[in-house]
């Protein structure tokens, strides 16, 4: 199945992104991605009937911490490569709530 | 116009965990604290920082669960929703979407109609984010991570409710419960507990559901009433005008009473969820779950069973002091250090509550120390002041918290016990009253309580109403 | 010791050396500093060179190895780290716009666990963009050469760090392999390379790609190198809720001449079509030399071959996706110097921070883990790596190793393979399921092809048993010596003095 990304699908994938191409860039990612998901159609030819899903390759479970304060005022640390700083929190445009 | 609506009413609630350290890392979750002071890398999404999920958000979120007769998920995971704000430092919030831990509960609320169960969907855990300021003085906004990570556990219950008192009654059912559970304070004012609104609307007898909105930035029990009727009468008033209600979300903007469209462009609303690879699954185990339910403090019901029997209180006094986890410690803590249950359950339920009706005031807001209500009780049960006195005193300690001892021996609040001292008061207002002594000897009962009264007022109310009664009688005779 | 005796030195005989009293730390740090002036001109192996504080490092480590407190085998031995690895104070950059500024304020667990050992630090090696390639191409700070052929790729994402040990500007360095990133590269460039076991190295502070693939892993001279460093690297960390707690680390216990019995098996799938014809002729090659050493040599059909690419890129791009949102100039690194509005402050400072490889994997991942598409894409791609851990699972249960290449080709021109990502992409063929299935891998040099660049051989253990391919490498390897690029030999000549 020849997949044709259109730039619709490229506009809604940039918001989820956050990523904003130029005219010649989004040209390619069509290209690429319609190219990348032709290839990963091959994953159709597998019967995967009745697999489950594997997230983690080791049956590991149950990875926990004891509620104990260990951490205190680390903000020099948190702050040091704050592109934009004030009044010792991160700076950023007005968010509209 | 006079077709019937009806209502549909789904809570989403989520309810801050009494957890001392954060969901993934060991950062204090103590509120308050300068921007920035409570964090570390992995709350604040530094590259190459892990999530260590705590193990007390699980044992809350169980112990929440199973008191709400939910059914356990007992192998459940960690997803990742994935979404773009400041206040979220990963731009992905760890939650749990395929597999949450606990789900099909119900909670019973008391309605006019009798009892009723509102069902819970299902409850997961989750981490919150941190927190926005606008700046006044800048156009841009400042963000602190203080907030990010504190272990939340989210409700969600079915669409069962069909009125705001029924949203109320079952709001303070789950409150009731987590506070009773200890896994968390749930003071909506504080933002400890958050309920969001997803309401609809259809006409009465129909079966399927309206187009429902959800409704955010609810602060209190009130705002939560005016909400509903508000976006009732609006969706009532869309649908009579043949305009569609829009899927949305509403900011409730209670100073206004009016709710609007929060509308983004760049909100796509697609969180793809997928399971967070850096938390491997939490197995439950049944003996875990019968370790916390045998751990489970006691709740409400057991403990106005032990009321009445330990401390000899009515049902009907029980009911009332337990009707708030806060109250009932009180309770509890005054019996302890005074011995007198009785007096303080009364002082409670009659003076506490009235002071607390006047003020529109929740009883979990009540910030006055055991020990001083304790030394309030035993200042007039051994005479020291009468109850009219101990009445003032008492609404000084709900405001101020202040020590009676001190503050009656600073205001000089004593009864007066001289029997001598008394005695002269009283003639002086008999001899001042004789169209009052003459009432009473003809009969009018009434003049006895006016010279009662003539007395305590010249005494500043502390004289013992019982000697002053004495002795009044003694000498009219 | 000359420069030159300095510099062909393994770690682990460094390591000894400086023990021994025969060379200071500091010498070899200057040997070192001094082959990495020469050499950075041409291979641009290093984003960050730390000179002043490997110089401190070496002389605090020196006087703790004279005082006896340091005791371990690579105390004082000089190493370079990928730079996608935290150290707190040193730049880290993931060879990105985006982190251009970027200085840590922690350090990665398994490099804490280098510095506790005496390691000195020489600075952070370049890489692909936020390890996506394999080619080392798509760094932000320019291409890395291949030390064997300045005109061809040292292959990636840890071609910096490959490249490095080969051309003698540390004695061994740090690279991560998410589906062949230190495999590959060593391989291109005639070094040794190992991947261990999902969980055995910590992942704290390792700048995440493909969380549930990623693993930290030694690039050294040698196989014995490798095993020294992953002893000092794997550790249980409570950081990591992925990091496994293992009994069995003293891998160095492995390095033993000995695979008689050993059963071995070569994927007849990995030997078909695609596979280079003197790439094919050095790994088989290799394979007889170990059966004349008493191992049992089988080729077999591993399947699942041509699923394990297309699965491999749904699952690491959709975890990159996510893993890489966070860089929005918000917290750190790059913010655009003009955007409208917050989300045009998201949008300008990643599209201009990230490159267009990094771009496309992130467009990729968010794409097949969107609504409509999770169930066919993400969900399928992990139901597929079930059934490929289970094709290796049956492998391992008829042999303690398997054996094959570590690349279809050797080392591209550089150039030759931006312009077909897809191409680019199968090229991880041999090295990918492994990340796939959490087992450990290890690149060993077997030959040179006519144009005199390197051929590796892989050998894959099944999870936890680093000890079987360790084993199996040491004893190929014994065949061999080690043979150094002619520009890094060129290099140290001039210096006999020391």
């Amino acid at each position: 199945m020849a997949h044709m990304i259109d730039d619709a699908t490229i506009e809604y994938v940039g918001i989820l992104a956050q990523l904003e191409l130029d005219q010649m860039e989004k040209e390619a990612a069509k290209n690429d991605m319609g190219r990348m998901l032709d290839y990963i159609d091959k994953l159709n030819e597998l019967d995967t009937d009745g697999v489950e899903p594997m997230s983690h390759v080791f049956p590991v479970h149950n990875v926990f911490r004891e509620d104990v304060v260990e951490n205190g005022d680390d903000r020099e640390n948190i702050l040091k490569n704050a592109p934009e700083r004030k009044d010792g929190a991160f700076k950023v445009p007005k968010t509209v709530e | 116009m006079s077709k019937q609506y009806e209502t549909v009413i789904g809570l989403e609630v989520h309810v801050e965990l009494a957890t001392k350290t954060k969901i993934f890392c060991a950062c204090s979750t103590e509120f308050g604290g300068a921007p920035n002071t409570h964090t570390c890398p992995v709350c604040t999404g530094m590259p190459g920082s892990l999530p260590v999920l705590n193990k007390q958000v699980v044992e809350y979120a169980l112990a929440v669960g199973l008191a709400v007769n939910c059914q356990i998920n007992q192998y459940c995971k960690f997803d990742r929703k994935n979404y773009f704000y400041p206040d979220n430092p990963q731009n992905y919030q760890i939650s749990q979407l395929y597999l949450p831990i606990c789900h099909d509960g119900h909670v019973e609320i008391d309605t006019p109609a009798g009892n009723k169960k509102i069902g819970i969907h299902e409850i997961h855990m989750e981490e919150d984010a941190g927190k926005l300021i606008h700046d006044e003085w800048e156009d841009c906004s400042l963000v602190d991570y203080n907030r990010s990570g504190v272990p939340l556990i989210e409700i969600v219950s079915e669409p069962d409710m069909r009125s705001g008192e029924e949203v109320i009654a079952y709001l303070e059912k789950l409150r009731l419960i987590i506070q009773y559970l200890g896994a968390s304070d749930c003071k909506l004012q504080e933002g400890s507990m958050r309920a969001d609104v997803n309401l609809s609307v259809r006409e009465a007898g129909s079966s399927e559901l309206g187009t429902r909105t959800e409704m955010k930035n609810l602060n209190s029990f009130k705002a939560i009433a005016r909400a509903i009727e508000g976006e009732r009468k609006r969706q009532i008033e869309l649908i009579e005008e043949g305009k569609p209600v829009v899927q949305e979300t509403r900011r409730w903007d209670d100073n206004k009473e009016s709710s609007y469209a929060m509308r983004s462009k760049e909100d796509a609303r697609d969180y793809r969820y997928f399971p967070d690879p850096d938390l491997p699954p939490v197995v439950i185990s049944d003996e875990w779950i019968g370790n916390i339910k045998s751990r489970q403090p006691e709740l409400r019901t057991e403990k106005m069973a032990r009321y009445q029997e330990e401390f000899k209180l009515s049902e009907y006094d029980a009911d009332i002091i337990t009707g708030s986890k806060h109250m009932a410690d009180i309770f509890e803590a005054v019996t302890a250090i005074c011995g007198k249950a009785k007096e303080a359950a009364n002082w409670l339920m009659v003076e506490a509550m009235r002071l607390l009706k006047e003020h529109d005031m929740d009883p979990e807001e009540m910030t006055f120390s055991a020990e001083n209500l304790a030394k309030l009780i035993l200042l007039v049960d051994n005479g020291t002041i009468n109850r009219t006195v101990g009445k003032e005193v008492f609404e000084k300690i709900f405001a101020e918290n202040i020590d009676p001892e001190q503050y009656v021996e600073e205001k000089g609040l004593r009864v007066v016990n001289d029997e001598e001292e008394l005695r002269r008061v009283i003639e002086g207002i008999v001899s001042a009253n004789p169209q009052s002594v003459e009432d009473y000897h003809s009969g009018k009962e009434k003049a006895f309580g006016f010279l009662v009264g003539q007395t305590m007022r010249s005494m500043k109310g502390k004289a013992d109403p019982g000697a002053v009664n004495r002795i009044l009688k003694e000498l009219l005779g | 010791m000359t420069a030159k005796e300095i510099l062909s030195l393994t770690a682990v005989q460094l390591g000894k050396k400086i023990k021994d009293g025969e060379v200071t730390s500091v010498e070899a740090v200057k040997a070192v500093l001094d082959q990495i002036k020469a050499m950075e001109p041409l291979l641009n192996s290093f984003v960050t060179i730390e000179e002043e504080k490997a110089l401190e490092q070496a002389e605090e480590v020196q006087k703790r190895i004279e005082a006896g407190e340091l005791t371990g085998p690579l105390a004082g031995v000089p190493v370079a780290v990928k730079d996608n690895i935290c150290i707190d104070g040193m730049k880290t950059t993931c060879s990105s716009k985006i982190l251009w500024d970027f200085v840590p304020t922690y350090t990665a667990t398994a490099v804490e666990n280098l510095k506790r050992s005496g390691a000195v630090i020489l600075g952070k090696t370049n890489m692909d963009e936020f390890a996506m390639g394999s080619t080392t191409e798509t760094s932000a700070y320019g291409v890395t050469r291949n030390p064997w052929n300045p005109d061809h790729v040292p292959g990636g994402s840890s071609g910096g760090s490959c490249a490095a040990v080969a051309a003698a500007e540390c004695f061994y360095a740090l690279g991560s392999d998410t589906g062949g990133s230190i495999r590959q590269p060593a391989s291109f460039c005639g070094v040794t390379g190992l991947k261990p076991t999902y969980g055995t190295i910590s992942r704290y502070g390792l700048i995440a790609y493909g969380s549930s693939l990623d693993q930290i892993g030694p690039v050294a001279k040698d196989v014995t190198d490798c095993a020294a460093v992953l002893e000092v690297l794997a550790s249980h960390d409570e950081k990591d809720s992925t990091s496994v707690e293992r009994k069995d680390c003293d891998f160095t216990e492995a390095l033993r001449d000995d695979v008689k019995g050993m059963r071995i098996g070569i994927p007849a799938d990995y030997l078909g079509e695609g596979l280079d014809l003197e790439v094919r002729e050095a790994v088989l090659k290799a394979a007889r030399i170990l059966e004349e050493k008493g191992a049992i040599l089988e080729t077999f059909d591993l399947g699942m071959v041509e699923y394990a690419i297309p699965a491999y890129y749904v699952i690491a791009s959709a975890e990159a996706s996510s893993n890489l949102s966070r860089f929005d100039g918000v917290k750190y690194g790059y913010r655009a110097k003009e955007y409208d509005g917050l989300h045009g402050m998201y949008k300008k400072s990643r599209s201009q921070g990230f490159g267009p490889e990094v771009k496309r994997r992130i467009m990729l991942g968010s794409f097949v883990l969107s609504s409509g598409y999770y169930d066919a894409y993400y969900l399928k791609a992990l139901k597929t790596k079930a059934l490929i851990k289970k094709a290796f699972d049956e492998a391992f249960s008829k042999y303690d190793v398997i054996l094959g290449p570590a690349s279809p080709a050797t080392a591209p021109m550089l150039g030759e393979s931006l312009n077909d990502p897809l191409k680019m992409y199968l090229g991880d063929i041999y090295t990918i399921s492994v990340n796939l299935a959490g087992l450990p891998g290890l690149t060993v040099p077997c030959g040179k092809d006519s144009k005199g660049l390197p051929i590796g051989v892989q050998f894959i253990g099944d999870c936890f048993k680093e000890k079987n391919m360790i084993r199996a490498g040491f004893a190929f390897e014994q065949s061999r010596s080690y043979e150094m690029p002619q520009m890094a030999a060129d290099a140290m000549a001039g210096k006999e003095e020391k």
